[in-house]
């Protein structure tokens, strides 16, 4: 006897139209003739014309991929170095400390992140004379610190699944440590390493809050330029910009998702080929 | 010379190395400006540059912010706030969350990828643009709330019929919106949790004469709970410190606390209240933790599944 659980789907239905339809909304009123963005007013697309006119705009994506990118590479280094530090280093001293410097950012609020960074970047201004103006590097640093912790996670989850038996057969054929970490564990964790950069990437491109905390005079990232027009309220060409985001995410979790699943078709495939020569 | 440093660096530099980097890098960048905003919190307000007086004339230890945070109502209320919304927040996340991730278990293998890949896609794009979504939904004019106008009209007595509702700045906005942006968090752990499941116990429970409803109270429920709890703190603990939804959607008359915080900083220029406000706010955040990481280990201890 098999029911169709009816009630589990149209939940489902219900949820998926709660995920989606404001963000469809948003789409559909960004193509709105009318000033008010909430009003229908007929079909234009003269949002996104002033918004690929705004230079603003242009120079605030720039400077946040920048930024992204620098932070999102050295959190994945300092990041892979914990997580394996806490996965193959059993027994360290301050392991304890360490553990907590690596878990406790995941749960700290965000303006208590964003308030303590502000206020030990005053004060070293103010003891050592650096940093003289925040800005750029203020909110790298600070980027860095956050999402460097989500890599170790990532990092740290992959490690304890390999197998360690690997490493130590290399050891005993007289790897040193470095080539056992660079011939074996990093290609080992190489999709963990890769999943972590690209959470970092993420995470430092959409923050606001700790941004705006450690940010200086004329450094205006993407989401700081949306935080301050949307603190005013609703506007046209804040819709034309989201739709544009939703597009360029969607086309590439899609591509991502089509790479990814072919790579574990032709594994499958590479394996079973690998058991057949074998029999 | 170099054979000793070579043997050194393969001996202890090379863990040594991959230890204290981000051990130094940590220890400076997050524990230090921790340990500031402790000590800040026990500080003295001046009107100096930068706004604190420690020591000298002032006490040396100030525990008027903490006394504040007991006396003054505004920290009061905004505590409740906080814990309300965010208490509400999760226990609708767990409502919806709960039969979706139940569902996703139980759709066919091609469908679950591409909603599974529904689910994650919001969070790659903007968290703002999420919050701003539902602005627009919410506005006086818009086409939602014009619908659930319409629906208030048609179901309450003449005397009550409104124009547009006041769905924006209020807490009801705020709970709404938390729970369209961390709805995610608390699919995906049920979700993992649910999919290990063995539906062989379903059934089994079903051929013994069990309903429906008794097989998901008696045999499902009770395996989902670490998904549940994790789901819950995943949902709880960024909902009870945000900041960014209840500036744009929120009541400004009943401050949420990460609210109270920003706006102590930079506002009022008071460092050592705001210190003390999230100092508190941490410590109300750490018993959830601490019992989830208690609660964790017990079930580990106890070795259930593999």
């Amino acid at each position: 006897m098999k029911r169709r659980p009816w009630f589990l789907f149209s939940v489902l239905c219900f949820g998926f139209a709660f995920f989606y339809v404001p963000i469809l909304s948003m789409i559909v009123y960004s193509f709105n003739e009318s000033r008010l963005a909430t009003v229908w007013g007929g079909f234009s697309t003269k949002w996104y014309v002033s918004l690929l006119s705004n230079r603003q705009v242009g120079a605030a994506l720039l400077l946040s991929v920048q930024i992204a990118l620098i932070s999102a590479t050295i959190a994945t280094i300092l990041g892979t170095m914990a997580g394996i530090a806490l996965a193959r280093f059993t027994r360290f001293r301050g392991r304890v400390l360490f553990t907590g410097m690596v878990t406790a950012p995941l749960v700290m609020p965000e303006v208590i992140t964003g308030i303590s960074s502000l206020m030990l970047f005053i004060l070293m201004a103010d003891w050592i004379g650096w940093p003289g103006q925040r800005g750029f590097t203020t909110i790298t640093l600070a980027h860095i610190t956050f999402s460097m912790v989500f890599v170790t996670t990532v990092v740290q989850a992959r490690m304890i699944q390999s197998d360690r038996a690997i490493e130590e057969a290399a050891m005993d054929l007289g790897s040193r440590p470095w080539q056992v970490m660079w011939d074996i564990t990093l290609p080992t964790i190489f999709p963990a390493i890769l999943s972590g950069w690209l959470l970092a990437f993420t995470i430092s491109l959409d923050d606001v809050v700790i941004t705006s905390f450690t940010t200086g005079p004329g450094n205006t990232t993407l989401p700081l330029l949306i935080w301050s027009k949307v603190k005013l309220g609703v506007t046209p060409d804040i819709n034309a910009l989201a739709t544009l985001t939703v597009l360029v995410v969607g086309l590439g979790v899609v591509i991502a998702g089509v790479i990814l699943n072919r790579a574990e078709r032709r594994r499958i495939l590479d394996e079973r080929l690998a058991y057949r020569s074998n029999d | 010379m170099r054979a000793r440093l070579s043997h050194w660096f393969n001996k202890r530099g090379w863990s040594d190395l991959i230890i204290g980097l981000p051990y130094v890098w940590l220890a400076l960048l997050f524990l230090l400006p921790f340990l500031i905003v402790l000590a800040m919190s026990l500080a003295t307000r001046t009107p100096t540059a930068p706004p604190f007086g420690y020591g000298g004339e002032n006490p040396i230890l100030n525990f008027n912010g903490y006394a504040r945070l007991f006396t003054d109502d505004l920290y009061i209320r905004a505590f409740l706030t906080s814990l309300g919304n965010a208490a509400v927040a999760t226990i609708l996340c767990l409502l919806i969350g709960f039969p979706m991730a139940l569902g996703l278990t139980r759709v066919s293998k091609g469908w679950r990828n591409i909603l599974l890949m529904l689910v994650i896609l919001p969070f790659w794009t903007s968290f703002l643009l999420r919050v701003y979504a539902w602005m627009g939904m919410m506005g006086r004019n818009s086409w939602f709330n014009q619908l659930l106008t319409d629906g208030w009209n048609w179901l309450t007595p003449e005397g009550w019929a409104v124009t547009s509702l006041p769905l924006m700045h209020s807490n009801f906005a705020v709970v709404l919106v938390m729970v369209y942006t961390y709805l995610p968090f608390m699919i995906l752990p049920l979700y993992a949790s649910l999919e290990r499941l063995d539906p062989a116990l379903d059934e089994a429970a079903m051929d013994l004469g069990t309903r429906p409803f008794g097989v998901f109270r008696d045999v499902t429920l009770p395996q989902s709970i670490p998904g549940i709890v994790a789901g819950g703190l995943l949902v709880f603990i960024p909902a009870a410190g945000e900041l960014v939804i209840p500036t744009l959607v929120g009541d400004a008359a009943s401050p949420m606390i990460g609210r109270v915080i920003s706006d102590e900083f930079s506002s009022a220029r008071d460092w050592p209240m705001a210190s003390s406000v999230a100092v508190a706010l941490l410590v109300i955040m750490v018993i959830p933790t601490m019992l989830y990481s208690r609660y964790q280990a017990r079930a580990d201890g106890a070795g259930g599944q593999p």
